[in-house]
């Protein structure tokens, strides 16, 4: 029996904003435990929520990139359970009424493109930590966290596989991280993913029992994950068993996932809307003002590279990975008039040096109008591609421009032909086996006086002029 | 509602959901309470709410929001001023047993 | 007369002339206290060292003529009000050591204003309850009768002006906590409309229908203490960007032509026939002075008990899950695991009477029942609005009962919830429609106990509805006795 597997992805970004979504306290990570807490988020006696603007603003930025339809009015719900990193006993959240619903993005998948729903985005706050201790029967609550904000946004259950749900969260990943309201660091905790996972006999609608898959912190270990448990579900249906529906942990140093046995039953979560909030109203003039500051999307701007500067597609995903990169690369085309050389250099030299280094595009000592003026200087013969490559690593190590290199290196390309035409008959002069040899049909010989030319000028020659001279004075 | 009466296992789930435990004698008690207010709020399926929308708020409010702006946070030691326990800068809890 | 006796007006005409200073009228109160805390307990923590020193610093503003609005008076806030480096325990073992990090803005205002604290009020654990019988450090005494119950759940506060243990005082009003005290106890209760006065730092019971207002000697302190506090506050979403006009302005215009709507719905079987009485009494005074009175129909008054029962204990089993042991407030000692640490901190925490109201809470949340309990709950209190919106289209105001009977013995009802719920049955109906309430002291039983009169008006109407309460009290002139204590 062939069973296809049904995958829905739950993600919670973390907002980029300055404060929490509720209180004044700072969003940032990393911080000493509990210095970044007030009576608010501590959810002491009597404390009240208000809802930070900003974050109503990031959530309809994704909402718009990814084609959802914002709702006129939402409202705010309790979660109730108990936990301790949870203060107040339960989570402000969006349940009832979310503020934007069925939307989609695309996704590039086994060479062609598909579309995955979005069920809706909510907005809600995040939790503390909770830390167990190795040693003792305790446990230690930072609450730093706590009401730091998150966007939950859920895909329909439109995924079909493992590599397509990878491709899927790198999609949404790019997008959050191009509207720079995440950061979408998944080690850090501020891009997070479950998924939903069943299958079913293929060709048939009806869906299966799902099981929900938590833990995966890395987008590999969320394709290990899936691929892990449609495999196990396999296992189970084809023995004639049920797959029972529950949550399970992924470890990904044993590659296995565990059922997270717990003495409740299914949390019972009691949503009600939240009486201490108010709903949020989203009138059109909002809804377009957001729209105005929507920079222009990766696979949008990577389509445009492919059509305006006939670079092939994999070149424009390089270099959309981020948008500094890709605003960097334009600047460059746009000084240079070179987008095909530019895309060599900069996918090449500039990004292998800042790799090494583990540096980021926007710290790099090559500034986009240098690199334009060193491509100028190729084009116009006054350094040759060769030279240029020790140009460009000078021009990284240093910050120079590349005049102030090339005076320093005496590297300018010796381009006056009449000099080289004298070097070029010397070395004819001084080679007359070799010059016989290629008159006889020789065409290897060729390289030979190239070498010498080079040789005699140190590499300093035009090799286009040499090429020519060699053939217009070789020809006899 | 065709429930008109709390059962002691539905009251010993309820408990066990607001973290709450009793004894026997004041399961008992509690049950025959919780049944008979149960049973007064029976009175509001009489009520003909077609087409009503629940009212959550006494008072229409909208879009009452905060700038994203850093206030001042407490300083560590006066969060955690009223922990019963604490360790280092953290609350310290009984360890969850999963 | 003695200082403590005297009302804020009074005494603030007396501070302006000289006549009097700060000192010795918090000492007055002290005194009093002194006297009569042993059995009226009004009090679960007094404030005296700090109350002095504000005192003393009071009396060097008004020698520099810095007087505000209420400079040196002596106040007494009901212990749901967060006051920064004060223990604030709510009535409740759960929190018997907690000491908030910061004051509730009307705290304050307050402050700001000028206020001495005399000390936090004795109040039904968690505002939950109509006798103050549920405070984990004991029950308050009614002034007038020290074997029978001030009210709830702002007993302590009303038992405190009643007893001149302060000069006026504060409370917070759910489902009629400040108004049935106040009349149980012969003083001015009010409670505002809902976002009218800030609940941040109110520690919550149930946030849709929790409101802060005072206890006063008569209304026209009323007027000034909301003056004080009411106003928005960007720091709670749901207060309201309203405009506060100068209450004292209303007091005098009287109610000449004014239309007065009785509830039928509201003189039912079972209340007090001595109450009924007084009741009456007070519409002919009324009628005396000027207004016409009108019988109105408020049709789903008989839910609102219901509704109330489910929508309070709700919104409380979700405000009451952050008392868990783990941040701040009791915790049991010697817990197996984490959840062992919940149960025993929980149920050794808090009372019966808030345990009780978790469960139903909880139980009209949970899956299965949201919409037969809550939402349903939800969809009636809209009608229940309704219906005020549609009489005070032809009504000024409306006239009450405050409470079916007067106050009652200690320990009478506690046995019997649904009883102890009865006593709230003409005061729910405001908190769920959100408008605003004052009971005034109508009369006297033969035994000698206070019977109080609620007046009504729209939303946002607290003027006119301290202009009523006013013009009643001017006309009824009812005999101002004091408790024998």
């Amino acid at each position: 029996m062939q069973y296809e597997p049904v995958i829905g992805l739950e993600v919670h970004a973390q907002l980029l904003t300055e404060a929490k979504i509720f209180c004044g306290c700072s969003a940032k990570f990393g911080a000493s435990p509990n210095t970044h807490t007030c009576p608010i988020c501590l959810g002491m006696p009597g404390v009240l929520p208000v809802l930070n603007k900003k974050v109503v603003e990031f959530m309809m930025k994704m909402a718009l990139a990814t084609n959802c339809r914002i709702n006129r009015e939402c409202d705010f719900a309790r979660k109730n359970y108990f936990y301790p990193d949870l203060p107040k006993g339960y989570q402000i959240s969006q349940y009832a009424h979310p503020p934007a619903e069925h939307g989609w993005i695309e996704v590039e998948h086994n060479g062609g493109k598909k579309r995955i729903g979005i069920t809706r985005i909510h907005m809600e706050e995040d939790a503390g930590k909770l830390m167990h201790d190795e040693y003792n029967p305790v446990s230690h609550v930072d609450l730093n966290r706590t009401g730091v904000p998150l966007i939950e946004i859920v895909s329909e259950p439109d995924i079909r596989g493992a590599e397509e749900a990878a491709a899927y969260l790198r999609r949404l990943h790019e997008i959050l991280v191009y509207l720079e309201i995440c950061d979408g660091n998944m080690e850090e905790g501020s891009f997070r993913c479950d998924a939903n996972v069943s299958l079913r006999p293929a060709g048939t609608e009806a869906f299966g029992t799902r099981t929900e898959l938590k833990n995966m912190n890395s987008f590999r270990n969320v394709q290990r994950a899936l691929e892990y448990e449609i495999k196990r579900q396999q296992y189970v249906l084809e023995g004639g068993g049920q797959v029972i529906q529950e949550s399970r942990l992924w470890d990904d140093t044993a590659g296995v996932s565990h059922s997270m046995r717990s003495k409740e039953e299914a949390h019972d979560y009691r949503y009600f809307p939240d009486p201490d909030l108010v709903p949020v109203v989203i009138d059109d003039a909002w809804i377009e003002a957001v729209r105005a500051t929507l920079p222009e999307l990766p696979l949008e701007k990577r389509e445009r590279f492919v059509r305006d500067y006939q670079i092939p597609a994999y070149d424009a995903g390089v270099l959309t990975a981020s948008r500094t990169l890709a605003d960097y690369y334009e600047e460059v085309v746009r000084l240079s008039g070179e987008p095909k050389i530019a895309s060599n250099w900069v996918m090449g030299d500039v990004l292998r040096f800042l790799n090494e280094d583990k540096k980021e595009i926007r710290d790099c000592p090559i500034t986009p109008a240098a690199l334009a003026e060193m491509i100028k200087l190729i084009q116009a013969g006054t350094i040759s591609g060769k030279m240029a490559k020790e140009v460009v690593e000078a021009m990284y190590r240093t910050g120079n421009s590349p005049e102030t290199i090339i005076k320093e290196k005496g590297l300018v390309q010796i381009t006056d032909e009449g000099a080289l035409a004298a070097t070029v008959a010397e070395m004819i002069g001084k080679n007359p086996e070799q010059v016989a040899q290629y008159r006889a049909g020789k065409e290897k010989v060729f390289g030979f006086f190239v070498g010498q030319v080079m040789k005699a000028t140190q590499g300093k020659a035009n090799p286009q002029l040499i090429n020519d001279l060699l053939k217009k004075m070789l020809a006899g | 509602m065709e429930k008109i009466k709390i059962t002691k296992d539905e009251v010993a789930y309820v408990a066990h959901l607001a973290r709450l435990s009793f004894g026997e004698e004041e399961m008992g008690r509690f049950t025959s309470q919780l049944n008979d207010i149960l049973l007064y709020m029976e009175k509001l399926s009489e009520v003909d709410t077609t087409g009503v929308e629940p009212m959550t708020h006494a008072i229409a409010q909208k879009n009452a929001f905060r700038s994203d702006t850093v206030d001042s946070s407490l300083p560590s030691e006066i969060s955690l001023a009223n922990a019963p326990a604490a360790r280092g800068n953290c609350f310290e809890v009984p360890k969850v047993i999963e | 007369m003695e200082l403590y006796e005297l009302t804020v007006h009074v005494l603030q005409d007396k501070l302006r002339a000289g006549e009097t200073t700060s000192a010795e009228i918090t000492a007055s109160v002290f005194g009093r206290i002194d006297a009569v805390e042993k059995n009226v307990r009004a009090y679960i923590t007094l404030m005296r060292e700090s109350a002095l020193a504000e005192a003393a610093r009071a009396d060097e503003k008004i020698k520099k003529g810095e007087i505000g609005a209420l400079t040196g008076i002596p106040l007494a806030l009901k212990d749901i009000y967060c006051t920064k480096g004060v223990r604030t325990t709510c009535g409740s073992r759960i929190l018997h050591n907690f000491i908030p990090p910061y004051d509730a803005t009307v705290v304050e205002k307050l402050r700001a204003a000028g206020a001495v604290f005399t000390g936090k009020t004795n109040m039904d654990e968690f505002a939950m309850g109509s006798s103050t019988e549920t405070s984990f450090f004991g029950v308050t005494r009614n002034p007038w009768d020290l074997e029978r119950i001030p009210g709830g759940s702002s007993g302590g506060s009303a038992a405190a002006v009643a007893a001149g243990e302060c000069i006026a005082a504060f409370g917070s009003d759910t489902g009629g906590s400040i108004r049935q005290p106040a009349a149980l106890c012969g003083v001015v209760g009010m409670k505002p409309t809902y976002g009218r006065v800030s609940r941040y730092g109110l520690i919550a019971f149930a946030s849709s229908l929790d409101q802060i207002g005072p206890f006063t000697k008569d209304v026209e302190d009323a007027a000034i203490l909301m003056n004080v506090i009411a106003g928005y506050d960007p720091r709670e979403s749901t207060s309201v960007p309203e405009p506060v006009p100068d209450y004292r302005e209303f007091l005098g215009r009287g109610i000449e032509g004014w239309t007065v709507g009785i509830p039928k719905e509201y003189f039912i079987a079972g209340i007090d026939p001595e109450v009924e009485a007084a009741v009456r009494r007070a519409i002919t005074v009324v009628e005396q002075a000027g207004a016409r009175c009108i019988e109105v129909s408020l049709p789903h008054t008989e839910y609102c008990l219901a509704v109330y029962y489910v929508i309070a204990p709700a919104e409380a089993s979700s405000n009451l899950a952050r008392y868990d042991g783990v941040k701040y407030g009791f915790r049991s000692e010697e817990n197996r695991d984490l959840l062992d640490m919940y149960k025993k901190t929980r149920s050794a925490g808090f009372g019966a009477e808030v345990k009780r109201r978790i469960m139903i809470g909880t139980y009209a949340l949970s899956s299965g029942y949201y919409d037969a309990y809550y939402k349903k709950a939800s969809q009636v209190r809209a009608l229940i609005k309704r219906d005020f919106d549609r009489v005070f289209t032809d009504c000024d105001a409306l006239l009450t009962p405050t409470a079916p009977t007067p106050a009652f013995k200690v320990g009478e009802k506690t046995d019997d919830p649904m009883q102890m719920y009865l006593s709230d049955i003409f005061t729910i109906s405001t908190n769920l429609a959100g408008i605003p309430g004052i009971s005034v002291p109508c009369g006297f039983t033969s035994g000698g106990l206070p019977i109080g009169l609620q007046f009504l008006a729209g939303h946002f109407q607290e003027g006119r509805l301290l202009q009523i309460a006013s013009a009643y009290e001017k006309h009824a002139n009812i005999e101002k006795r004091r408790p024998s204590l």
